[in-house]
């Protein structure tokens, strides 16, 4: 049954090669639902892989499959091989389901666009790559199917590269995850160097005989990977901006799949960062909850409802991090399926929210939508409360057993990292409470003008009247100049009683534009929550409104809510996988164990367990309940929380792009200039010392056959006098 | 001085070379410089066999064979090329024939 494993990622490879030659020629949706069937049988490969390695001996789940040897070179060889071990089965389990599901959702999504079969190419090559990354046997298969899924990632980002927006994002997450690639690719060179094979049964095998140093560096090296493509603090900048692709894209690559091959990646050299030095393992564990917790402080005032779940990731991102940094590998894992879960269904509902909404991710202007689109509101409210940790739902465990494990590290460092990780819990409740209550609670707000709508309103009614007082103006020149000219008595009192009428008409056009203006002047600013209003002004509002006005949201079709409903079914029972009563129910635990060497074994009391748990539950009520009082009973001043610095991450994009763009574009033109003068000139001096030599040279030979004989000769006689004067001396 | 030593062969053979050598370097028609080759060859055979004569080795005699094989050989080519240098270029000197210079 394991040998189905060569299906898992043959299957998408197919379906990208098919639908790359006749992809186009399918057309709309046949090229989606081939896509679809390919992942999906690639799923049942996985499943039946899966049930081939539970049949076997627990201590016998390690299978390697090599398919030939790729690189043979004197003591450095490579095979294209799988490994098959319970950590791989269980994330291409996930990456196939969820893949599935996202497939079919896409199918709906990207209805009508012109480039449908191209998108579907690309979702089965990322598939195919992201499953070689996690089947690989070495860290050069991984690395590949790393290298892989970037490159998808890029296509997918840029998808509508036609807007400039979206190519420069596309072009910002490549960029971005090369400082990350360089990390692994050096590790890599590390690791072989040192153990001498890049495979990772023999990483596995040998890392106990590691130095500490090497191992350190090793670890921090792949952190480095993992910074670039989990986003972590400092390198977590692209995927914010990775939103500007389609929605499903977001959902599958930036959330659920890709972005955690990083956490795959350091759980998967466990028995190396087992040997590196305490204070590294440390940092990684600090990157991990500092990027939590400053992520999710930026998601508080973000009002893209993308960037929102775009944040909310790199934040979870943090929280895996956190736990591979104390050791706590089950954790992670278990954290990074339930979140795969709930945050592609809250990507998914996103998605579904906008395409019902005419593509306006701005939820300031969303409101009320649960009564139009009550599948896509249940399902997202579902997501919501697993995200926010409240139990039974899946978030609540998974992140729970993140936090124990970081209080068990046990001494200050270990409460201060728990610390941290809780007050990102109690942000992150408030801001998805907060996105929940804007987008499907309150008023309907899609038809309410904007502030600048009202504004331009305002100023269109100031210059109406201006305009109606100056034509007044010129009415009462007329009359004057018709009095003036007037020939008898009796015109001359008809043209009279014109200007008196059309002076009256002016002073009345000049009160109404004083009007006009003291009420622009005085007009009422609307209370925290209410719609601005127009008020006499209305007939004056911009026609952008009347089209919201005209807008009716609606619920989307079947291929969309049905990965809906499923994920939230999953959402809800997922922490059925690793529930922390008992040693019995630690089913993830205990399927894990043969590829965790070195999990960090929980030493805290029940009592504690308990006492941690309640807290962290009291932190995601508190979030909750204050984002209640702020965005549904408007109680509370919703800008007190959405600072600005906020809202624009810290300054900290902004920083790195001036910087980068400043003393960094000098500092890079200097090794440009460098790299073109000093390298190139030495390269290219050998090159014309050289040419100019042979045309020195070259005189000697002058063709003339006479003269060779003589240089032959006289060479000939000196070698005779040389050899005579040898042996006579 | 009745007997004839080893040594008169060298002094002839040497004699013969250097005329050989000499020739090749101051005449410029081809076919005079093949024969100064030639000569050269030929003091050297000469110069084989007397010092096989006087050192009694039947070595020298063999080594000469193999001179003037390679030599027949030689001239069988070389003589071509001249032939065939002639028949294009009447009155050709081996100064003319620099198309090879660098």
């Amino acid at each position: 049954m394991t040998d189905l494993v060569y299906f898992v990622p043959l299957l998408p490879l197919l379906g990208f090669a098919t639908l790359l030659v006749v992809g186009s020629r399918l057309g709309e949706p046949a090229a989606g639902w081939l896509a679809t069937l390919a992942i999906g049988g690639s799923f049942l490969a996985a499943v039946g892989t899966w049930i081939g390695l539970v049949n076997r001996d627990e201590d016998d789940r390690v299978v390697e499959k090599i398919v030939f040897e790729w690189v043979p070179a004197g003591r450095f060889s490579v095979d294209v091989g799988f490994l098959v071990d319970p950590l791989s089965v269980a994330m291409i389990l996930f990456v196939t389901g969820l893949g599935t599901l996202i497939h079919l959702y896409s199918i709906g999504y990207m209805h009508g666009d012109e480039n449908y079969a191209k998108y579907f190419v690309y979702l089965n090559l990322f598939a195919f790559s992201m499953l070689m990354l996690v089947l690989g046997n070495n860290l050069l298969i991984t690395f590949l199917g790393w290298e892989g899924v970037g490159l998808c990632s890029y296509f997918l980002i840029s998808f509508w590269f036609t807007d400039e927006k979206n190519a420069s994002a596309g072009k910002k997450a490549f960029v971005t995850n090369r400082v990350g690639d360089w990390g692994f690719m050096v590790a890599m060179f590390l690791t072989f160097a040192t153990i001498g094979s890049i495979s990772y049964v023999d990483i596995a095998g040998t890392a106990g005989q590691l130095s500490t140093k090497v191992a350190t560096g090793i670890a921090l090296l792949l952190f480095i990977g993992a910074m670039g493509k989990s986003a972590q603090f400092p390198l977590y900048l692209w995927l914010p901006d990775a939103m500007a692709g389609p929605t499903p894209v977001s959902a599958l690559i930036h959330a659920a799949t890709m972005v955690t091959a990083g956490v795959y990646l350091l759980t998967r050299v466990n028995a190396v960062l087992y040997e590196a030095s305490g204070w590294a393992t440390n940092l990684i564990a600090w990157v991990g909850v500092g990027t939590a917790l400053f992520a999710a402080t930026i998601a508080v005032a973000q009002n893209d409802i993308k960037k929102v779940l775009a944040y909310s990731t790199v934040s979870q991102l943090g929280y895996m991090i956190l736990a591979v940094g104390v050791g706590a590998y089950v954790a992670a894992i278990f954290h990074m399926i339930t979140h795969a879960f709930f945050k592609a269904l809250l990507f998914l509902g996103s998605g579904s929210v906008i395409h019902g909404m005419d593509n306006d991710q701005d939820m300031r202007r969303y409101g009320g939508l649960k009564a139009f689109m009550p599948i896509t509101a249940a399902t997202f409210i579902v997501a919501w409360l697993a995200i926010a940790g409240v139990p039974p739902f899946a978030g609540f465990w998974s992140k729970d057993e993140i936090l124990l494990s970081a209080w068990d590290t046990g001494g200050l460092n270990g409460r201060l990292l728990w610390l941290v990780g809780l007050i990102t819990a109690l942000l992150t409740a408030f801001y998805m409470s907060r996105q929940v209550f804007m987008t499907f609670f309150g008023r309907y707000r899609y038809a309410d003008p904007d502030e600048d709508e009202v504004t331009a309103a305002w100023s269109g009614l100031v210059g109406a009247s201006t305009e109606s007082l100056e034509l007044a103006t010129t009415t009462v020149a007329a009359a004057t100049a018709e009095v003036e000219a007037a020939d008898s008595p009796e015109e001359k009192a008809a043209a009279s009683v014109n200007l008196d009428n059309a002076i009256a008409a002016e002073s009345e056009a000049r009160s109404r534009v004083e009007t006009a203006r003291e009420a622009q002047r005085t007009r009422p600013i609307p209370e925290s929550g209410e719609p601005n209003d127009a008020g006499v002004a209305v007939d004056f509002l911009p026609e952008t409104v009347l089209a919201r006005a005209e807008h009716h949201p609606h619920e989307s079709p079947w291929q969309m809510t049905m990965p809906l409903v499923v994920l939230a079914g999953f959402s809800v029972v997922a922490g059925l996988l690793n529930l922390p009563f008992t040693k019995g129910l630690h089913f993830l635990e205990q399927w894990l164990e043969p590829a965790l060497a070195h999990e960090h074994v929980i030493t805290t009391g029940a009592a504690t367990k308990w006492l941690l748990a309640l807290i962290a539950i009291a932190a995601g009520a508190v979030g909750i309940a204050v984002a209640f009082r702020t965005y549904i009973q408007r109680r509370l001043d919703a800008d007190k929380f959405e600072r600005p610095v906020l809202a624009q991450a810290w300054y900290y994009d902004r920083t790195v792009s001036d910087f980068m763009g400043g003393p960094g574009r000098r500092l890079f033109d200097a090794i440009t200039w460098f790299d073109a003068n000093v390298i190139d000139g030495a390269v290219n001096a050998a090159g014309s010392a050289a040419s100019r030599g042979g045309n020195f040279v070259r005189r000697a030979q002058s063709g003339f056959v006479r003269s060779y004989a003589l240089g032959m000769s006289l060479g000939s006689v000196a070698l005779l006098v040389w050899f005579v004067l040898r042996i006579s001396s | 001085m009745g007997e004839l030593s080893a040594t008169w062969y060298l002094l002839l053979s040497a004699a013969v070379f250097s005329i050989g050598a000499v020739g090749l370097l101051v005449r410029r028609n081809p076919l005079i410089m093949f024969m100064c080759v030639e000569l050269m060859l030929n003091a050297v055979n000469l110069a084989f066999v007397g010092m096989a004569f006087g050192l009694n080795d039947i070595g020298g005699q063999v080594a000469v064979f193999f001179v003037m094989v390679v030599a027949a050989a030689e001239v069988v080519v070389g003589l071509a090329i001249v032939v065939a240098i002639m028949r294009r270029r009447e009155g050709t000197t081996a100064d003319d024939l620099s198309v090879l210079r660098g």
